[in-house]
Formats: structure tokens, C-alpha cells, sequence
């Protein structure tokens, strides 16, 4: 249904003559609001016969016109542009009472022709604004959506001596509802949880905080999995949005025994390597939140020395490549036999791989892609230092913008030592002092060149003098671009804290941990992109912000 | 390792009311032991507000604002106000950013800092 409104007419109503005679001296103008099917045939008619129409001549049936007859509209003049109509000024009978005059009929015709093109550059305008307000709306949900899902997702991976566990998680654009969490117990026991809500952004993000706190809450209660899903599925069911789900698969490790205990909701199903091949770690349970007076199998494997487990969302299985073929559980299953190594970040970053080879270089991450691994060590049993990196983790906010025309104009590298940062900052600011770029927003790029290489020097190269950083200045069409790159790609990143500072204060969280914080805040655009062995953060600052 | 370019110093004024520490050079993690010792020094006789002075300092990385929140956990610990001035405008908006603003007084310097503590 095409609908035109805020037609324009001009016209004078009998039945107020007859009443008022005063008023009927009076023009009036009133906007009709008239429901327009395409196929009209007045419509059609106007498109192909330009010029001022006569409405009471008009032989035509159609259901516009009758419309316009009864609102007492005498003369049609439609303004068409390109071929279609965009708007129509209508007119009622003379004020005089005499007939429109051959003048009259040229005049009316002569502002169709010059007013038609400049209502459609209006709607047009209207239009793009309307959309661009739409962009930023969901722009900023994604952005709300990734923070609740990084602020909940641990920032620590657990320091299990005699276990290694890594982990990968890399939201789509439209982001997901995955999410992993460890728990842990005080008879050693440690709790590892995967789940996925469907639906993405906001809601999802939100149904997610709140299946993990009560994960959280039932599994303080409760000593075996198969209780805490059921009682987790009665909690979430009442206050579910409708056709909402999570599934979630909760297992509970002995380290000292490497019994694993496991009940699942409706995930999908983890595999276990061990010496003999690959299965999965199958048991039946429906999703959480579906339906109530749920009962989730409890079944338990016992690993051995160098068995590994890979728990996992369906980003993985289900990423299409550009022939529409699914990655799929058989190509998982036989990847991870496949696997040469034996650690548990090589298995991740092994079928990451496979998973870059299969999808190619233009795939669309269509959903989350979640990886928990844990492995049951072989050699001696030492006790490690917790695998603390402060480095958060922010994928790609817009990949299209990688694919920009940027002009390099500057690049130089930087060894990965402590104070570096500032000449890094001082080097982009001299390389882009030339440009348009207000004294306020340059020190923000300052601030955020210096922060994103202090991270670079830290935590991607670990302050080892001979890995240098590389940094690119680049510029295209009003915008001012830094990447900056280090080679902490083979690490897993833990996921970014949103800095509390009530809780620093407080002494609950480390003083540190301001620096994407920082970053984030100082400049337009941030974009971080991983390779094998690169981990580039792109900074975007555009030369001019409106209000400026 | 290279050291950077300005070596930081911090060094404390003042006495009962108000312990002023003037900080100069530059904010980052270099600057731990010298900021943490002028603190101890400045709060040695328990004033009930410290004085941070900024007006000589051209660079606040994250480091240092984690070292402020650090000063800041020890003053609300023992009741002390920290105030600041001499922040330039860019890292007056990093203080808001960061929040730090809402949990201590900001003035554009010395003079206004001091005006505001005898008047309350």
C-alpha cells in the first residue's frame, strides 16, 4: 500500500458558504489524507499524462478518484518525478465561483514542473535521515549488547594444576547470546558452563546475564548438574520473553579424579578426544526457559591423561561458506582427530583454521562462535601461575570499514618497550598535524594512540624489545585512521571488564584496566581485526564532529 | 628498557589543614614509587585533605589514572578528601570519563582549590 499524504489543496467547502457566508470568502488549505494502492488507475493515468487534470472530466474508475470528487476537488495537478508520482496538488473551485482559467492552467502546470523535482529532493532527504537515525539506534544496541556480554564472560580462565582450558569467543555482528563461565567450588571442584540464547543483541544479552546469575545461584545450592538445570528451567520459564530459549550445557569436574559429571539442555553436544578417537559427550535434556517440569540426563566420563573435551556453540557448525555448505558435526568431529598437537589452545586455534580455509576470506559471521577446551594433562602435575592478561578483547564493530580505500600516509615501527607509547603518540601527531583536526580531538587520539600501544607492547609482545609494533597512519574522505599491530594474535584474549570504580575503590577489582576503556571513549571507531599471528586495533577518528 | 623522556617527581607542601604534592613530569607507570612516597609523606601528619597539583604534568596514561584511583581507595579508606588542580582540559574530561571527578573536587588551580576549603 503506497500512501501519499500531506496533500496540499486549496478549496473552499459549500457547506460552509452556505452557513457562513463570511467565511466562504476565505481560502483554506487542507491536507488530505488519501490511502493510494499503486495500481490505481488514476495513478497510472497521472504518470503518463502529465499536466493539470480536470477531476470532474475524468472518466476513470477508480477508487482515489471518488475520493477526491468527494472531498470537492475541482483540478488535479500531479507532480511527477522520473516517471513517478510523488505528490498531487489539488484545488477546489474558484474562489469567484468562475471557471479556472486557460492562465490559471498554465501557472498551475508551470509549478507542477519546477515544484515536483524539489519535494522529491525533500523525501529524499527525510528519507536518508530517518534511515541514518535508524543505523545509530541499532548501532548503539549492538554496543550495549556486546558490553552486558563482555562484562559477564570471565576475565580469567581457571588455574586447574594437572588441566589446561582455553577458550575463544568471538561475537557476530549482531551479537549473539553466547556465553561461557566457570565456577568453582570449595571441595576443588570446578564447574564449566556453555550456553546459547536465541535471539541476538539486547534481548538476548539480557536473558543471558540472567540465566548466568542463576546458574550461578543454583549451583551454590546444588551439588549435581541434571538438579541445577532443572531448577534453572523453572526459574527462567515464568519470565522468558515468548519464544525464547537458552540452551546450556553445565559440567562439573573432579581435577583430582578427572571425573566429568555433565547434563545438558539442549546445546549442542561436546566431544571428547581421547586415545581411541572422537565421541560426543551425549545427554538429553530440553532447553531452558521452553517448557516446565523439565528433567535433564546426568551422565559422567572419567578423562584420562591427555584426554581433551571441546565444548562448543553453533557458530562453529552451523558458519556457512559462499557455496551455502555448513561447516557441520561430522567436519568438526574429524578436524579434532585430525589435530596434530596436543595443547589446548593449538585444538582452538587448529580449528580455527579449518574454519578460515572452509568459510574463505568474505565470510559473514552470522552468529557467535564460542570455544571452551579442556584437556587432562600428561606430564607432572605443577601448580601455575593464573593465566592473567588484562588485554580485552573487542572484535570487529563494523568489518565492512576494513575494507575502506584508506591512503597510508605514514608507517613505522616501534620495539616493545616500556615508554614507547609516547613516541608512538607523538609520531602520529606529528605525521597528521597538518590536517583539519580540532586541538581537542587531536589529544583524544593521542591519549588513545598512546593506550593502544601500550596494550600492543604489553600484551601482544609481552615488552620483548625485539618484536617491534607497526603503525599505520592512514586517511580517507574525512576520517583519520591508526592501526596498530602487534603479534599476540596465537594468544587467546580474555573478554573486557567494564571498569567499576566503586568496585576498584572498594578494592573488589584491580586499580588497572582503564585503558580500552580509554580508547573506546577518545576516539570515533574501534575496530580490532586478528590474524594467525597479528592483532590489529584500528583507531577512527573523523576529522569533524558535528558540533564543532 | 628506555626511560621515558622526563622523569617524574612529586614533591609535598603544606602543612595541618591541606598537604599540597606537586606533581611534575609525566603519569604513567614510572611514576609509582615517587607518587606513593610523596602520598605517605603528604598524609604523615593527617591532614584531612590532600592537594594533588597537576599544572606541571603533560601526560596521564591509564597507568597513572590506576595509580590515582590507588590515592583515591587510601584517602576514602582514612576519611581524607583528595582534591586536584592544574589538569588540563583534555584530562579533566578523562577524569569525568573515568568518573574519577564524582569522588574528588576538581579546580582549575591552587588558588580556587584553597578558597574552596576555607570557605567550607
Amino acid at each position: 500500500m503506497k500512501q501519499i499524504r500531506h496533500l496540499w489543496q486549496s478549496w473552499r467547502r459549500r457547506e460552509d458558504s452556505d452557513a457562513r457566508p463570511q467565511a466562504s470568502l476565505r481560502s483554506q488549505v487542507v491536507m488530505l489524507d488519501l490511502d493510494i494502492v499503486p495500481n490505481d488507475p488514476l495513478v497510472l493515468y497521472f504518470q503518463t499524462s502529465p499536466g493539470v487534470v480536470d477531476v470532474e472530466r475524468l472518466e476513470i474508475d477508480s477508487p482515489v478518484l471518488d475520493s477526491l470528487r468527494a472531498a470537492g476537488v475541482k483540478l488535479v495537478v500531479p507532480l511527477v518525478s522520473q516517471g513517478e508520482l510523488i505528490g498531487m496538488i489539488n484545488l477546489g473551485p474558484r474562489l469567484s465561483e468562475q471557471d479556472y482559467s486557460t492562465d490559471d492552467r498554465k501557472l498551475l502546470s508551470d509549478l507542477a514542473t519546477q515544484a515536483a523535482p524539489a519535494v522529491r529532493v525533500a523525501q529524499l532527504a527525510r528519507q536518508q535521515q530517518a534511515e541514518a537515525r535508524e543505523r545509530e539506534r541499532m548501532e548503539q544496541e549492538l554496543r550495549v549488547a556486546r558490553l552486558i556480554q563482555q562484562t559477564l564472560l570471565p576475565h580469567e580462565l581457571p588455574n586447574l594444576p594437572g588441566y589446561e582450558i582455553a577458550t575463544y569467543y568471538r561475537p557476530a555482528r549482531e551479537v549473539g547470546g553466547d556465553f561461557y563461565d566457570f565456577l568453582y567450588f570449595e571441595d576443588g571442584q570446578v564447574g564449566l558452563i556453555i550456553g546459547d540464547v536465541t535471539d541476538k543483541g539486547v534481548p538476548a544479552a539480557l536473558v543471558m546475564a540472567t540465566t548466568r546469575t542463576l546458574l550461578r545461584a543454583a549451583a551454590e545450592r546444588m551439588t549435581y548438574p541434571s538438579p541445577v538445570l532443572e531448577r534453572v528451567n523453572e526459574l527462567l520459564y515464568p519470565d522468558i520473553p515468548q519464544r525464547m530459549f537458552v540452551t546450556c550445557l553445565y559440567a562439573l569436574l573432579d581435577p583430582a579424579s578427572g571425573r566429568l559429571r555433565y547434563a545438558n539442555a539442549g546445546h549442542d553436544l561436546p566431544y571428547r578426544r581421547h586415545s581411541s578417537g572422537v565421541d560426543e559427550l551425549r545427554a538429553t535434556g530440553m532447553p531452558l526457559g521452553l517448557m516446565p517440569g523439565m528433567k535433564y540426563e546426568e551422565k559422567e566420563v572419567i578423562l584420562s591423561k591427555g584426554d581433551l573435551v571441546l565444548f562448543h556453540s553453533d557458530g562453529l557448525v552451523e558458519a556457512h561458506n559462499s557455496a551455502g555448505d555448513m561447516f557441520g558435526f561430522p567436519r568438526l568431529q574429524e578436524t579434532m582427530g585430525q589435530q596434530p598437537g596436543d595443547d589446548t589452545s593449538s585444538v582452538i586455534e587448529f580449528l580455527l583454521g579449518e574454519l578460515a580455509s572452509f568459510a574463505g576470506d568474505d565470510w559473514e559471521q552470522e552468529d557467535d562462535v564460542t570455544l571452551v577446551s579442556l584437556r587432562r594433562g600428561v606430564t607432572k602435575e605443577v601448580d601455575k601461575e593464573p593465566q592473567v592478561d588484562e588485554r580485552p578483547a573487542v572484535e570487529s564493530r563494523n568489518r565492512d570499514l576494513w575494507q575502506r580505500d584508506w591512503q597510508v600516509i605514514a608507517e613505522f615501527e616501534l620495539p616493545s618497550e616500556p615508554g614507547n607509547e609516547r613516541k608512538a603518540m607523538e609520531e602520529v601527531a606529528n605525521r597528521v598535524q597538518d590536517m583539519e583536526i580540532s586541538a581537542t580531538r587531536m589529544e583524544k587520539l593521542k591519549t588513545a594512540v598512546a593506550e593502544a600501544t601500550m596494550n600492543a607492547m604489553e600484551h601482544g609482545n609481552k615488552y620483548r624489545a625485539e618484536i617491534p609494533v607497526h603503525i599505520q597512519v592512514m586517511t580517507v574522505d574525512g576520517a583519520l585512521g591508526v592501526r596498530i599491530t602487534d603479534r599476540g594474535a596465537s594468544q587467546p584474549i580474555p573478554e573486557a571488564e567494564l571498569p567499576d570504580l566503586e568496585a576498584k575503590l572498594a578494592g573488589m577489582q584491580s586499580p588497572r584496566g582503564w585503558g580500552l576503556f580509554l580508547i573506546e571513549n577518545m576516539v570515533d571507531e574501534l575496530n580490532v581485526l586478528t590474524d594467525d599471528v597479528h592483532h590489529t586495533v584500528e583507531l577512527i577518528m573523523h576529522l569533524q564532529k558535528e558540533g564543532e | 628498557m628506555s626511560r621515558p623522556q622526563r622523569q617524574f617527581e612529586a614533591a609535598v607542601r603544606g602543612g595541618d589543614g591541606l598537604a599540597i604534592i606537586d606533581l611534575h613530569g609525566e603519569m604513567d607507570g614510572f611514576a609509582e614509587e615517587a607518587l606513593n612516597a610523596a602520598y605517605a609523606e603528604a598524609t604523615s601528619s593527617e591532614p584531612p585533605a590532600v592537594l594533588l597539583n597537576f599544572s606541571d604534568v603533560d601526560y596521564i596514561n591509564s597507568t597513572g589514572i590506576a595509580l590515582i584511583v590507588g590515592l583515591l581507595a587510601q584517602a576514602r579508606k582514612s576519611h581524607r578528601r583528595l582534591l586536584t588542580c592544574g589538569l588540563s582540559e583534555h584530562y579533566q574530561e578523562i577524569f569525568r570519563i573515568t568518573r574519577l571527578a564524582d569522588f574528588m573536587s576538581i579546580f582549575p588551580d591552587e588558588s580556587a582549590a584553597l578558597s574552596e576549603l576555607q570557605a567550607s
